[in-house]
């Protein structure tokens, strides 16, 4: 078999050798990627949609429909590692042992008894794992940081580097540092399970739904400028506007699906410990 | 001989992007175990990313967002030849999160694999499988 890739992968790197004798030089403006639409969208985009950062602009407007697919491809890549992975697992322990951190008092809860009300206890069973003080301290104070920094690039997106996409990267990146610097049991505490697979599902729906507006409204599927009368605006800056929206909407559905795709990946669907 | 040094040595990017395809490529094919392949269809897919953005770049030209421009005026005429190719950005910008949603289903499947037949190489699970 490593003979059969090696030839495969010698001749292939061959034709592809063979082939970029054809395309165009490094950095040549005159390429045929850099003709035809592309000076279009560069010159007009600022007249057409008042959006500074032509990256976004294309993305969420002249390219609507790609970017609203990419989304589907997305959740419906999260759907998939659920549909293959979660188990329902075993029921809960009829007695459950928490450890009350603070004090280091361990509390034995019988069946149908609840825990006194705090946030202090721990879980207590075989998938309990000790804590690291230095990690859990600097990663407590961290995240706020990034998610702050999530929000800035998800709301900055038109004027900066940034969209839907990075910035809910990085949403969903700080939920997963919380599972892995504390444990998956944590970070579940915060972001359930049903919380990750109904927003990801909203997110997908708040771009569709944008467009199902702009088609009810009289225009194309996807057209913002039908949104000028809902949001008291010019047709241009409905544009803009309209771009906000459906980033918004890609923003909430890769933050719970990473997370969601990570819970399932990371514990192989059983949800009782991380890494 | 200058002459072909020097358009080897312009169309670096080509050659870059051809070099990590094929070692994706090749450990696609020839690596015995799952997650080894999986890592190959990832650097297959690094390849074309790169590939892309590299289609990108204009000589003296910066990042595509206008300068000068917020709230919507005073951004002068724009000439296209100042700023890098919007496309490729917005193509790749998609497809780096696409494939991590797609690598998770990969890792999804291998853990399926594994819980079934107890091993990660792709020999042992053949082996299984013409056994039953």
């Amino acid at each position: 078999m490593k003979i059969i890739g090696l030839i495969v992968a010698v001749l292939t790197g061959g034709l592809l050798v063979y082939a970029a004798e054809d395309f165009p030089a490094w950095s040549d403006p005159a390429s045929p990627a850099s003709t035809y639409l592309s000076p279009h969208f560069i010159e007009k985009t600022i007249e057409e949609t008042s959006v500074p950062n032509i990256v976004t602009a294309v993305l969420a407007d002249y390219r609507g429909f790609d970017t609203m697919f990419e989304t589907t491809v997305i959740f419906s890549a999260g759907v998939a590692v659920f549909l293959l992975l979660r188990t329902s697992g075993p029921k809960t322990q009829q007695t459950r042992l928490y450890r009350h951190q603070l004090t280091g008092v361990t509390l034995r809860i019988k069946e149908g008894a609840d825990l006194p009300p705090s946030d202090n206890f721990e879980r207590i069973d075989r998938f309990w794992t000790p804590h690291d003080l230095i990690i859990k301290t600097v990663c407590r104070l961290l995240i706020p940081f990034i998610q702050l920094f999530g929000l800035y690039v998800i709301a900055h997106g038109h004027h900066s580097p940034g969209g839907g996409f990075q910035g809910g990267v990085i949403l969903g990146a700080s939920i997963i540092l919380l599972a892995i610097s504390h444990d998956l049991r944590t970070a579940v505490k915060r972001v359930a399970e049903k919380m990750d697979a109904v927003l990801c599902a909203i997110g997908v729906l708040i771009y569709a739904g944008t467009g199902a507006l702009c088609l009810l409204l009289g225009l194309n599927f996807l057209d913002y400028k039908a949104l000028a009368p809902v949001l008291h605006v010019d047709s241009i800056m409905a544009r803009s506007h309209g771009i906000l929206i459906v980033e918004i909407g890609v923003g909430i559905a890769v933050m719970f699906t990473m997370i969601w795709i990570y819970n399932n990946v990371s514990s192989g669907g059983k949800y009782n410990q991380g890494l | 001989m200058a002459d072909i040094v020097s358009t080897v040595v312009a169309n670096y990017n080509y050659w870059i992007y051809i070099t990590l395809m094929m070692i994706g490529l090749y450990a696609i094919i020839a690596k015995n175990n799952l997650v080894k392949k999986i890592v190959g269809m990832n650097i297959f897919q690094t390849a074309i990313i790169l590939f892309y953005v590299s289609i990108g770049v204009k000589k003296g030209a910066t990042i595509p967002i206008l300068e000068h421009a917020h709230g919507g005026h005073g951004y002068g005429v724009v000439h296209a030849a100042e700023y890098a190719n919007p496309l490729p950005h917005v193509l790749m910008l998609t497809a780096i999160v696409v494939g991590v949603a797609t690598l998770g289903v990969a890792l999804a499947l291998a853990i399926r694999v594994y819980n079934e037949y107890n091993t990660l190489e792709e020999d042992e699970i053949l082996a299984q499988i013409r056994e039953e």
